[in-house]
């Protein structure tokens, strides 16, 4: 018989757990279009490595390091790619389009969120992990491999350029 | 308005999760894909691996579905993921079966759920049994290789991971009652009833 993992909850209860806020993170840091891919290939990964893991694993941190290093490799190609034609359509929602209708929702935050793709990579990652995410600065810099001040660093000077173009960021926490 | 993450359309998640956990089964990431099935003995929770069928479970005698998967993820692994359209071919013979239009499983059976030795032997001589006929406890205890363990065997058949496609309902005590079943006796009486053995004297208590 296999090797039992003791403590760790069946991969489904994992993935009901944790499917939304890989969701959110992924198109904040994507866009819609490439989320979906990167969702099903950042719950793969997951479940490949799954019995690796330590069942005192903070579950949720570890599953947002994964979408993060699937969302860093998907725009290290698009940075490769002359024309990244696939993103032309990308949250192009107008705003008020009504949800429950079964159209996306409008994203209000849209702009603002594109904004931060175009950010350097480690502002970027940083600012999806912490805003859309919602990982503490202690939890980004165990994803990023560096260290928590450098995390609080990378996200106040990604926050201060987005606050060059828009009033009402939040200040850095 | 502030960096807030972003609006999700409802069911979105659900759904890409139902079709990452589709793939993970199809694509053999997963160890064992589950599913729910309906029933008239109550709802199953049937569960396979590459292998086949490793698990028939009424949920409402196993504590749920949750405890049902735990179980699975100590004993096996925890690389369980939801995957009804993985478990079609059980779903259809189980649906023909308790609709009286099938008389033999051709499902391959996975029988890592069940003890070695002696409970394993006891549970292959039982699914030898055909359809609409009965055995003993005896008789399955003698066909393991130990005609006098027949209350071990009768504890062998009650730890039965993969009831009904493995018929531990077919096993009746020597002098023609009905014997114990794990899934209660009306479950067991309603199974020989599907069989064809419902109104039999022999079948009272």
């Amino acid at each position: 018989m296999a090797r039992t993992a003791a403590g760790l909850p069946p991969f489904q209860r994992f993935l009901d757990a944790h499917r939304e806020d890989v969701l959110r993170f992924l198109i904040a840091s994507l866009g819609r279009h490439d989320a979906d891919d990167a969702f099903q290939d950042t719950f793969l990964s997951a479940l490949r490595a799954y019995e690796r893991l330590r069942p005192d694993s903070n579950l949720r941190a570890w599953v947002l390091t994964i979408a993060h290093r699937k969302a860093l490799d998907i725009h290290r190609a698009r940075g490769r790619r002359p024309l990244p034609v696939a993103e032309l359509d990308d949250d192009v929602t107008p705003v008020g389009g009504a949800s429950g209708d079964g159209a996306r929702p409008p994203d209000l935050d849209g702009d603002r969120w594109e904004r931060v793709r175009e950010l350097p990579p480690r502002q970027r990652a940083v600012l999806t992990l912490r805003y859309a995410a919602d990982l503490t600065h202690a939890e980004i810099a165990i994803a990023l491999r560096c260290s928590e001040e450098a995390a609080r660093r990378a996200a106040s000077d990604g926050l201060k350029t987005l606050r060059e173009e828009h009033a009402d960021v939040p200040a850095p926490t | 308005m502030s960096l807030r993450p972003p609006d999700l359309v409802e069911g979105e998640a659900a759904s890409l999760a139902a079709r990452t956990a589709a793939r993970a089964a199809e694509e053999g990431v997963a160890e064992i894909a589950y599913a729910l099935i309906d029933a008239p003995v109550g709802r199953i929770v049937a569960a396979t691996t590459t292998r086949g069928l490793l698990r028939l479970a009424y949920e409402l005698d196993n504590g749920g579905v949750d405890a049902v998967l735990d179980a699975m993820a100590r004993r096996l692994s925890p690389r369980i993921v939801e995957a009804p359209a993985h478990l079609d071919d059980v779903r259809r013979e189980l649906d023909e079966y308790f609709d009286g239009r099938r008389r033999e499983f051709h499902l391959a059976l996975d029988w890592r759920l069940a003890r070695p030795g002696f409970t394993r032997r006891v549970l292959e001589a039982t699914v030898r049994i055909p359809f609409g006929a009965t055995s003993t406890y005896r008789d399955v205890a003698g066909a393991a290789g130990s005609p006098k363990a027949f209350r071990a065997a009768g504890g062998a058949l009650g730890s039965n991971p993969i009831p009904i496609v493995v018929p531990c309902h077919r096993v009746l005590a020597s002098d023609g009652g009905l014997g114990g079943y794990t899934g209660g006796l009306d479950r067991k009486q309603l199974l020989l009833s599907i069989e064809g053995l419902g109104a039999g004297e022999q079948l009272t208590l």
